[in-house]
């Protein structure tokens, strides 16, 4: 019998000592086997997780525990765990042990929270579909022959098949809500700079946000008010105090809703999203919200801009990994150039590469400003915009993603279609600005649907509040 | 932790000998040509801690003894500005009165090298906290000269890679990695070795006066590269510049200019075109050669730092950055000039030091007769300091017993060469004794009241009547031998000034 749904159930249970932390932690370590197929973790903290369980147990029963107590979390190969391996589910980082713990992670332990293991991904955040692993792909558990979307596909079905409470992924173009969309959960990219980096393998450095997966809202607003703010070791995280949006999930005002006809009317939509969208965008209409429709004429340029920027940092992000330090060495170069070469070339998977010498083109002296200079120019436009409309509207509604899950393999040989399937969570990434998938009802085929809701920046507490009042309604239909 | 490299990566034999020009150029062509060079210099800052690290900078220490997950570039770690180095590059270019960029933005600069951690090097490029200024010169021949810089920025240096004989693989250091840098380029102004090198002279014054590095050249924490030119007299384009590197002492850069310029000179006049290129410096032939590395290929893809906010220089943080510089050398020299009347000659002398200039400056407040001091500094207490090697916070007399001796000049007490020669060698070793009372102790206070020195001047002129007949039928030129007569017998305590007084009184009488 599946339990421990929500925090909610196990903080109950822990009160009425119907179980303690030490319980919960073996009933996910027994389904964590049993669902070992869908290779959502790569590596299970057994022993450490219990022993943790134990202090918190004792904390619990002298009353000194954190507000995280009996919550279970796994966290994407991304973020580094002090003594613990962090691949980024990349070769060249195979064997590598991080000396210090992210931000992000102690915050959490710092209130109880137990980490009970590290979570596939794609290659250093780069990919759609889970597909580009050095660990492996990962099945989504509503339909095991198709993909749990990405980079987080370990994160979102850790959470869908109940492996853990919540999980952490890093969304840095949809790398948190596509995948949350995919298996039916809800996922968060909170506003750049809200959560501090340190700690997290940079992608894409001015994108990379640390996001939550959880099966409700009320989970998802708790962890993300325990790990945003302020931290000494990132210069770029924002000093704004952080509000307990787990206390301030009451909606009951008359909002202004966006939706933009660019993404509705998008020829890439498949047919039940829009329908389920629309039908979304009338029901709160009918309940006396106000929704208009807006043009986005600059949506076609989301995507090519987010690719140029992110693939650039990247390409310099990632040069550090040349066998010098750590992680993989070649053992076939014989001078300096080939052991970079042959490293690089055996320790970075296809996906990666790919990014890397796009990077490097759009940076190179004599094609800088025609691409980089001018996507920089793009997305100053695209914030501008989409910042402008989030204050003369509440939120944007949109689809998630533009299809369903779709299956292994499906576009292995078309990256530009891979990258399609980014095309709405993009917008988001590249303007910095908070946003939620939510789930939206099902396809034919009973696949997951996702409602993508964003908010100004630093609106996290207004946009899990409306995030919340929607989550109750899909589900009341 | 010795991070190994296996040997044979590294090819050593990418310097190719330069053949070395053997006739020399004659003057007439030479003269044709107009040198152009201009001077990039990196100066290591004197901070406690790393430019986006806290790990120590100190020198000298065990290999990768100063190294954190930061300094290592891995995984997860950001940078963080080491605010100190920002202000450190402020009060250079304050004290070269560059403009100073209030929001910094750095950038990253790539390559791959396996001294360096991350790939990238974090520096300024668009937005140098620096922009401007100029650098003030004074040549052999007296001319003054202003020397323009484009730009100061900040960088981190980068580890060191040893490739140690005997070793099989190749080492990496890291302590140095990270290590703050600002790098001063100038506009290209200089036209001759000597300008260079008055230059260098001027910058290693005014680090060391900022006390923001400690200015030295050989042991890496001043580096120079110098990008050289030629050009017809009078033409008004620059010549294809090249970039050489390597020099690791003023004399290097003088050394490699001249070089340069004759090996450019060379080729133009044999219709070979210049081509732009780094060469590498070789001290022990003179000559440079062209550096055929990849680095030439090299496209760093500048683009701004995305783990680092903008560091904003305020108002307030730059008045207080302000207030704390000290006096500069140029500030001083123009003080000794005007206020003390001081030789230009002296004053550059004086300023030289920072620690020599504040020393004679602190003598200068407790006496009032300036040139002795001056004297003083640039003989005695010079010398004194050059032979032992010394610096002047070892000096063992404090400004106040110098004054005390100068005071004892002052007073007729005693005369210059006595003070340096007897009293202050005393003074050197006796640091509680005053000079008045080695003086005293020694016998050497001038006879300077006339009732003493009478009988002295009677006796001399008693003894050499035949002279005093001569003098007084117009040989004047014997008051000197009378005088070193009186000195004789008096065993030197005589003061000259009166005793020429007296003899003359009685002679012409």
């Amino acid at each position: 019998m599946e339990k421990f749904l929500s925090f909610d159930d196990i903080q109950k249970s822990l009160e009425n000592r119907e179980t303690d932390c030490k319980a919960i932690v073996n009933y996910y370590l027994e389904n964590i086997q049993t669902k070992a197929h869908l290779n959502a973790f790569v590596e299970v903290y057994k022993e450490s997780a219990l022993e943790q369980a134990a202090i918190v147990d004792e904390k619990i029963s002298s009353g000194k525990a954190g507000k995280l107590a009996g919550m279970v979390i796994g966290i994407k190969d991304v973020l580094v765990y002090m003594d613990h391996e962090s691949n980024a589910s990349s070769k060249i980082l195979k064997g590598f042990k991080s000396q210090f713990t992210a931000t992000a992670i102690q915050k959490l332990i710092d209130e109880d929270a137990i980490i009970i293991g590290r979570l596939n991904c794609d290659e250093f955040g780069m990919g759609s579909s889970n597909e580009n692993s050095a660990h492996g792909r990962v099945l989504n558990a509503a339909d095991e022959e198709r993909v749990p979307g990405g980079s987080s596909g370990g994160s979102a079905v850790a959470v869908q098949a109940n492996l853990c409470t919540v999980s952490l992924g890093t969304d840095t173009g949809g790398s948190v809500r596509q995948p949350a969309a995919f298996t039916g959960i809800v996922g968060i990219k909170p506003t750049y700079s809200r959560v501090s980096r340190w700690g997290l393998i940079a992608y894409a450095s001015s994108f990379d946000t640390i996001g939550v997966f959880s099966r409700n809202v009320q989970d998802n607003a708790l962890v993300m008010e325990v790990m945003a703010g302020p931290d000494n070791f990132d210069s770029t995280v924002s000093r704004k105090d952080v509000p307990h949006y787990s206390e301030l999930l009451h909606f009951d005002k008359r909002a202004k809703i966006a939706y933009l006809t660019e993404t509705i009317e998008s020829p890439a939509l498949q047919e039940e999203i829009k329908e389920n969208t629309i039908s979304v965008l009338n029901r709160l209409k009918e309940e006396g919200h106000q929704v208009d429709e807006v043009h986005f004429p600059l949506l076609k340029y989301v995507l090519p801009t987010y690719y140029i920027l992110t693939t650039a940092e990247a390409s310099s992000n990632l040069s550090r990994f040349d066998g010098v330090k750590y992680g993989y060495r070649t053992p076939n170069a014989h001078n300096l150039e080939s052991m970079y070469k042959m490293t690089r070339s055996e320790g970075f998977g296809e996906e990666v590469k790919r990014r890397i010498m796009l990077g490097t083109f759009v940076l190179s002296a004599s094609y800088y400003d025609a691409y980089f200079t001018k996507a920089q120019r793009v997305r100053r436009l695209i914030k501008e915009f989409t910042e402008n409309l989030l204050t003369k509207y509440d939120y944007i509604i949109m689809p998630t993603t533009p299809t369903t899950a779709f299956k292994f393999g499906e576009h292995n040989n078309d990256p530009v279609a891979m990258y399609l399937e980014d095309l709405f969570t993009v917008q988001a990434s590249v303007s910095g600005v908070p946003s939620i998938s939510i789930p939206n009802g099902k396809d034919k085929k009973g696949l997951p649907i996702g409602l993508q809701i964003m908010a100004n920046s630093f609106k996290e507490a207004e946009l899990y509040a409306f995030a919340k009042y929607l989550s109750e309604q899909n589900s009341n239909l | 932790m010795l991070l190994a490299l296996e040997a044979s990566i590294f090819e050593t034999n990418f310097i190719e000998q330069h053949e070395i020009i053997k006739n020399m150029l004659s003057a007439e062509i030479k003269d044709k040509y107009e040198l152009v060079v201009g001077l990039e210099v990196h100066a290591q800052l004197l901070t406690k801690s790393k430019m986006y690290a806290t790990d120590s900078t100190e020198y000298g220490n065990l290999p990768n003894t100063h190294i954190s997950v930061l300094t290592l570039g891995h995984p997860g770690t950001l940078p963080k500005v080491n605010r100190k180095a920002v202000e450190f590059a402020v009060k250079m270019g304050l004290a070269c009165n560059s403009q100073i960029t209030r929001k910094n933005i750095f950038a990253r600069k790539n390559y791959f090298y396996p001294d360096l951690p991350k790939g990238y090097q974090i520096t300024q490029d668009k937005d140098p906290i620096c922009v401007g200024g100029e650098v003030p010169v004074s040549l052999s021949d007296g001319t003054k000269k202003s020397i323009a810089l484009t730009r100061i920025h900040m960088e981190e240096d980068a580890g060191k890679s040893m490739h140690l004989a005997g070793e099989v693989d190749t080492l990496v250091d890291f302590n140095r990695a990270g290590v703050p840098l600002i790098e001063i380029v100038s506009e290209p102004d200089i036209r001759s070795s000597e300008e260079a090198y008055a230059y260098l002279v001027e910058i290693k014054k005014l680090v060391r006066y900022l006390d923001i590095c400690d200015g030295n050249m050989e042991e890496g924490s001043l580096r120079c590269d110098a990008n050289i030119s030629v050009r017809i007299r009078g033409e008004k384009e620059y010549g294809k510049k090249v970039e050489v590197k390597n020099m690791n002492s003023f004399r290097n850069v003088s050394r490699a200019i001249e070089y340069e310029y004759e090996r450019q000179i060379e080729l133009i006049e044999k219709g070979v075109e210049i081509i732009s290129e780094t060469r590498t410096f070789d001290a022990t032939t003179g000559t440079t050669a062209s550096m055929r590395t990849k680095e030439d290929l090299n496209d760093y893809r500048y683009f701004p730092e995305p783990d680092l906010s903008p560091v904003v220089v305020s108002e307030e943080w730059l008045e207080s950055i302000k207030v704390s510089m000290p006096s500069l050398p140029r500030e001083l020299h123009h003080k000794f000039v005007n206020e003390f009347g001081l030789p230009e000659y002296d004053a550059g002398v004086l300023t030289d030091s920072k620690e020599i200039a504040l020393y004679f400056e602190g003598l200068c407040k407790l006496t009032k007769n300036y040139k002795a001091a001056s004297n003083l500094m640039m003989g005695p207490v010079k010398s004194y300091l050059n032979e032992l090697t010394l610096h002047i916070s070892d000096f063992p007399i404090s400004p106040e017993r110098l004054a005390q001796l100068i005071s004892l000049i002052d007073e007729g007490k005693v005369n210059f060469s006595v003070a340096t020669q007897k009293i202050y060698p005393v003074m050197l070793k006796e640091r509680e004794q005053s000079p008045l009372t080695i003086a005293q102790n020694l016998n050497l206070i001038q006879e300077s009241d006339e009732g003493s020195l009478l009988p002295i001047i009677e006796s001399v002129l008693a003894e050499n009547e035949a002279k005093v007949a001569e003098y007084r039928s117009g040989k004047k030129g014997l008051m000197g031998m009378f005088m070193g007569q009186v000195m004789k017998k008096s065993h030197g305590k005589a003061d000259p000034k009166v005793a020429t007084k007296l003899l003359a009184e009685i002679l012409d009488n």
